[in-house]
């Protein structure tokens, strides 16, 4: 059997999803399309079912491709658990009626049942189930109150005969419905309402969110760097650069082969970042400079997701974000593209306009470094001082903001505006959290290693052959006339196509002054995308538009490297 | 329809309420306002509008929106 969790969003449907259904959850992608949905699998009685959490949806006649997959997976459910905002019963109470219409059984979960209390909202759950003919089941799925009796419910899913209606019959009947199980008592409001109007007005907005980002910065920084330093370099150096040492000896210490398992050692000792071989740098660059930061990057924007916090970043940004073509809901997208460009591009399938893809999803390609980027532009640049990871930092701002006002100009089109709900806040439970962390992690995991293990190999083998000599005499003139960078970097600029944390690292034993590295971390971040971004990229533009924004990223890439080559 | 009560959301001060009387726009515009439980009839209050033709932020229902400054213009309200 197939339950479907069907509601408006934030309702707390993905809550309800973690309490229903164990640890092991999968995102999928909807055939054909890049919308995902979470499913997962729980026990009822004897036997097991699929649980499925279905993107949220105001109606089920469609106005976002989210919406349309919401509805064509309706279509292969048996069950819908419909879960309804208590504290705005009305309009969640549309999506209701449009469910039984259709014919499902369904059980509605009525969610958040403890705000209803302090907000002075007092509903009859017998009338409730009376006039819908399905069973309420009132949940608080933050503590896990009411699952039990919601799962027990399952099996008595109704489907009441219910004719379809147009929309107004369909408000109508809501309305009268209202009339008759909803009382509401006036109250004051809490602080922490006024806390949340005082997150979207124009002065105390602006003064929350550089607080929020900047505690967040720091926050993700310093369990970064802690993880690091205490746990996974402690590991690495202590057990297993003996290890690696002693395969080493029993390799012969050099040879082709060596090489590639374990990579050319200095002066007798594994030099993790720089000796380029499987065990060595192809192990350390992906676990102990790159995971600690995807973990706290997700670990924190998770936790701002979950309390709310983002659509009011959307609000504040919106004025800026309209002159760069966008508006200000794209600023999500954006910030999840500083811990990976593969989701965020994937996520301004949000974003109305094709036009605003373009601009969004060329802007995230070039302006928006990833985590994994951005941790190697700690551990390398970050060597020579803070202020040169601020102009690596800078310029990529300011390139962003540059970049963004031409397109707004150059492309044809206008920017549609911001419409959407800005949820109250709400502590999440860290089991949420850490389900959606452990997902993205392995996310990471499983999708970066292999393809840095077999950049590694690629690159050893390509060294043995001198391919990189060839291509770096070639591009000389722009590489090292332009840039200023030694010809030999052009191996890295090549390798950036595969991953960009593994081309940051190939520039370390390169003994590059900052200058230098400020350049190559600017033009490797603009350049072109990673692979897995350009695969993206490419299935969501179109080729027509994919070129036009390569195009866009290698111009952009070369000029900005040449301006700072020649200033700094 | 004159009416002195009457004032489009966009120039509505923050901290009043009124009852939304027309949305003057397509079928699209009030086909996904009403999917957020905005439509004629309810009664809204405004809670902040941003700097420079920003969105501005409602509640309805308990729920609090942000709406561009485009649509706000096309959102009639009568002031309470």
């Amino acid at each position: 059997m197939k339950i479907l969790l069907m509601g408006n969003p934030n309702v707390g449907k993905s809550v309800i999803f973690s309490r229903l259904t164990g640890v092991h959850v999968i995102a999928s992608n909807y055939p054909g399309t890049t919308i995902s949905y979470t499913q997962g699998f729980m026990k009822l009685g004897e036997e097991t079912d699929e649980v499925i959490d279905v993107p949220g949806t105001y109606t089920l006649e469609p106005t976002s491709e989210a919406e349309e997959i919401a509805l064509q997976l309706l279509n292969t459910g048996d069950i819908v658990i419909n879960v309804v905002n208590a504290v705005n019963l009305e309009r969640n109470l549309y999506l209701t009626l449009q469910l039984l219409e259709r014919g499902i059984p369904v059980v509605v979960a009525l969610n958040l049942w403890d705000d209803t209390k302090h907000r002075g909202i007092h509903i009859d759950l017998d009338k409730l189930r009376e006039l819908l003919g399905v069973p309420v089941i009132p949940t608080v799925a933050v503590t896990g109150q009411g699952i039990k009796e919601l799962v027990e419910n399952i099996p008595k899913a109704a489907s009441p005969d219910t004719p379809v209606h147009s929309r107004d019959e369909r408000w109508a009947i809501i309305g009268s419905i209202i009339d008759q199980v909803q009382h509401i008592t006036h109250r004051h409001h809490t602080w922490l309402e006024r806390l949340e109007d005082a997150s979207v007005k124009p002065l105390t907005g602006g003064i929350i969110a550089l607080a929020v980002l900047a505690s967040a910065f720091l926050v993700v920084r310093f369990i970064g760097e802690s993880l690091i330093g205490y746990v996974l370099d402690p590991l690495f150096n202590n057990l297993w650069a003996p290890v690696v040492l002693k395969l080493s000896n029993l390799m012969g210490g050099g040879g082709f082969l060596h090489d590639i398992v374990v990579g050319k050692l200095a002066n007798g000792e594994v030099n993790f970042v720089e000796s380029f071989g499987l065990l060595s740098s192809g192990l350390y660059v992906p676990l102990a400079m790159v995971l600690p930061y995807i973990i706290s990057f997700y670990l924190v924007l998770g936790l701002l997701e979950d309390i709310g916090y983002l659509p009011r970043l959307a609000v504040l940004m919106d004025t800026i974000m309209h002159r760069l073509g966008l508006h200000g809901y794209s600023i999500i997208p954006t910030l999840l593209g500083l811990g990976c460009n593969v989701p965020a591009i994937l996520a301004t399938r949000i974003l109305e306009s094709k036009r605003e893809r373009f601009i969004a999803a060329t802007l995230i390609s070039i302006g928006v470094p990833c985590a994994a980027l951005q941790a190697m532009i700690f551990g390398l640049v970050g060597q020579h001082g803070g202020q040169y990871v601020a102009i690596v930092y800078g310029t990529l701002f300011v390139a962003w903001i540059i970049l963004g006002i031409i397109l707004n100009h150059v492309v044809k089109g206008f920017s549609p505006e911001l419409l959407i709900e800005i949820p109250p806040y709400r502590l999440p439970p860290w089991r949420t959290v850490l389900q959606k962390l452990w997902m993205r992690t392995y996310g990471f995991l499983v999708e970066a290693i292999p393809i840095i293990l077999g950049a590694v190999v690629a690159i050893n083998i390509l060294y043995f052959f001198g391919v990189f000599d060839a291509i770096a005499s070639f591009t000389a003139p722009v590489v090292s006339g332009l840039l200023g960078l030694p010809k030999e970097a052009v191996t890295a600029l090549v390798i950036g196509f595969l991953r960009k944390d593994v081309a940051l690292g190939m520039l370390a034993p390169l003994a590059l002054s900052a200058e230098q590295l400020v350049v190559g971390s600017v033009v490797l971040a603009m350049f072109f995308p990673c692979i897995a971004t350009f695969v993206v990229l490419l299935r969501e533009l179109g080729m027509v538009n994919m070129l036009k924004s390569a195009g866009v990223m290698i111009s952009a890439a070369l000029i900005t490297g040449g301006i700072l080559n020649l200033i700094l | 329809m004159f009416d002195r009560n009457q004032i489009t959301l966009a120039r509505m001060q923050p901290g009043h309420s009124g009852i939304v009387v027309q949305i003057q726009g397509g079928h699209g515009l009030v086909n996904r306002l009403s999917a957020l439980g905005i439509m004629p009839g309810k009664r809204i209050t405004k809670i902040s509008s941003m700097l420079m033709r920003g969105p501005v932020t409602i509640e309805v229902d308990r729920v609090r929106v942000a709406i561009g400054h485009g649509m706000a213009n096309k959102i009639i309200v009568k002031l309470d």
